[in-house]
């Protein structure tokens, strides 16, 4: 590359010259060959191109405007902060709602009692949430499945041992998997709020079929899950006041956490890169000063041969 | 001899001291600098972390 421009410019890079480089490169644009007819052509062409990008674009917004969905509104979450972390506490009450509630219908299928430890539960708690439950295991020596007290090693257990069994009971609509649902969806934990929060009488005009449930968050509207959590749905082990908003915020931190569970180390990492990054650059910074010191001090002279 | 001089006459000049050197301030420097940036978390997060709520509910131990 260096070499190049060298043979282009030749000693021209060497003389203090403003702008004159400009000029030289100019003078290697194959565009002044063309015909008139060419340009004429190649500008049409241009205005053409970026004529149907606006219109695109324009077209892409309309359809926008005219959707029946209603976006969540962003609410100020306690982890939003660029070195914020999950409020722990907060995280442990919407694991009892998830667990008293919520778990009635949705699976949490990559969720284990272990990962519980250390984030909401002791080990102790997380050992005798697990046994509360009976897990699925086998086959035994007879080649039967058996049931057993969960471990720590367990996956939560599904409601419905299959996607069909899920759809038949719930009026044949699937309660997605919420492990990774703030994932998956657009507006995140700030959607999961807005939808459990956000049940409301059909306008006038919605007709909503058996089952179905009025909720202006969800695309379409009619969801066909009904409404989960009311003022006192749950009583909270540590005495929190447990409104609706309150069950819905824990909640969505809840799976706000189980959908990026490195979240917390995410953040701290964010504060060691900054660190080491400035400290790098610092050094950069002097190394720079210290090589161009001598460079920029000399003198180049040019003294063509007689 | 100054103390740059110093430096460099038992550290720098020879490689096994020199190797030494940087195995050792690595290792300094990164504990300190974890030192650092975790309590800066901790403290940006006070009483939102497992850390500063588990005294709740640990029971012996
Ligand atoms: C009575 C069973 C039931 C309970 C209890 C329940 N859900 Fe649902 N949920 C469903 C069904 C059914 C769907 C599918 C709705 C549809 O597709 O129309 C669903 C869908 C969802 C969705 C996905 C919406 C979307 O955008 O696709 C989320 C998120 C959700 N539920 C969260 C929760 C949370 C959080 C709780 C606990 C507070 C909960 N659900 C309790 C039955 C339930």
């Amino acid at each position: 590359m260096a070499a190049t421009v060298g043979r282009i410019c030749g000693v021209g890079l060497l003389k203090p010259n403003n702008l004159t480089t400009i000029g030289q490169i100019s003078s290697y644009s194959t565009a002044k060959e063309w015909t008139r007819g060419k340009k004429a052509l190649l500008g049409t062409l241009g205005i053409v191109a970026g004529g149907a990008g606006a219109v695109l674009v324009a077209l892409d917004q309309s359809v926008k405007a005219s959707d029946l969905e209603l976006h969540p509104p962003k609410n100020i979450w306690s982890h939003s902060g660029i070195f914020s972390s999950l409020d722990h506490a907060s995280v442990r009450r919407g694991f009892e709602v998830y667990k008293q509630v919520c778990a009635a219908c949705h699976s949490l299928r990559f969720v284990a009692y272990r990962n519980l430890v250390g984030v909401t539960h002791t080990e102790a708690e997380a050992k005798a949430e697990a046994e509360e439950q009976m897990i699925e295991d086998g086959p035994n020596d007879e080649g039967n499945m058996f049931k057993r007290p969960g471990k720590l090693s367990d996956y939560f257990p599904s409601p419905y041992p299959n996607e069909e069994a899920a759809r038949a009971a719930n009026n044949g609509s699937y309660p997605p998997d919420l492990s990774y649902i703030t994932a998956a969806r657009h507006g995140a934990e700030d959607y999961i709020f807005a939808l459990l929060t956000g049940y409301c009488d059909p306008p006038a005009g919605v007709v909503l079929r058996e089952g179905q449930y009025y909720n202006p968050y969800f695309p379409g509207g009619a969801i066909s899950m009904a409404q989960a959590l009311y003022n006192e749905t749950i009583e909270y082990n540590d005495g929190t006041p447990a409104s609706a908003s309150q069950l819905a915020k824990d909640v969505s931190t809840f799976l706000k956490w189980t959908a990026e569970p490195e979240h917390d180390d995410r953040k701290k990492m964010l504060i060691k890169v900054l660190g080491i990054f400035s400290f790098l650059l610092g050094i950069t910074w002097y190394i720079k000063k210290v090589k161009f010191a001598s460079l920029k001090s000399r003198k180049i002279e040019f003294r063509p041969k007689k | 001899m100054g103390f740059s001089s110093t430096v460099y006459n038992a550290i720098f000049k020879r490689t096994s001291t020199m190797a030494l050197a940087v195995i050792v301030s690595a290792f300094a420097f990164e504990r300190t600098f974890d030192l650092v940036t975790d309590s800066i978390f901790e403290k940006v997060n006070e009483g939102k972390l497992w850390k500063h709520i588990k005294d709740k509910y640990e029971t012996e131990e």
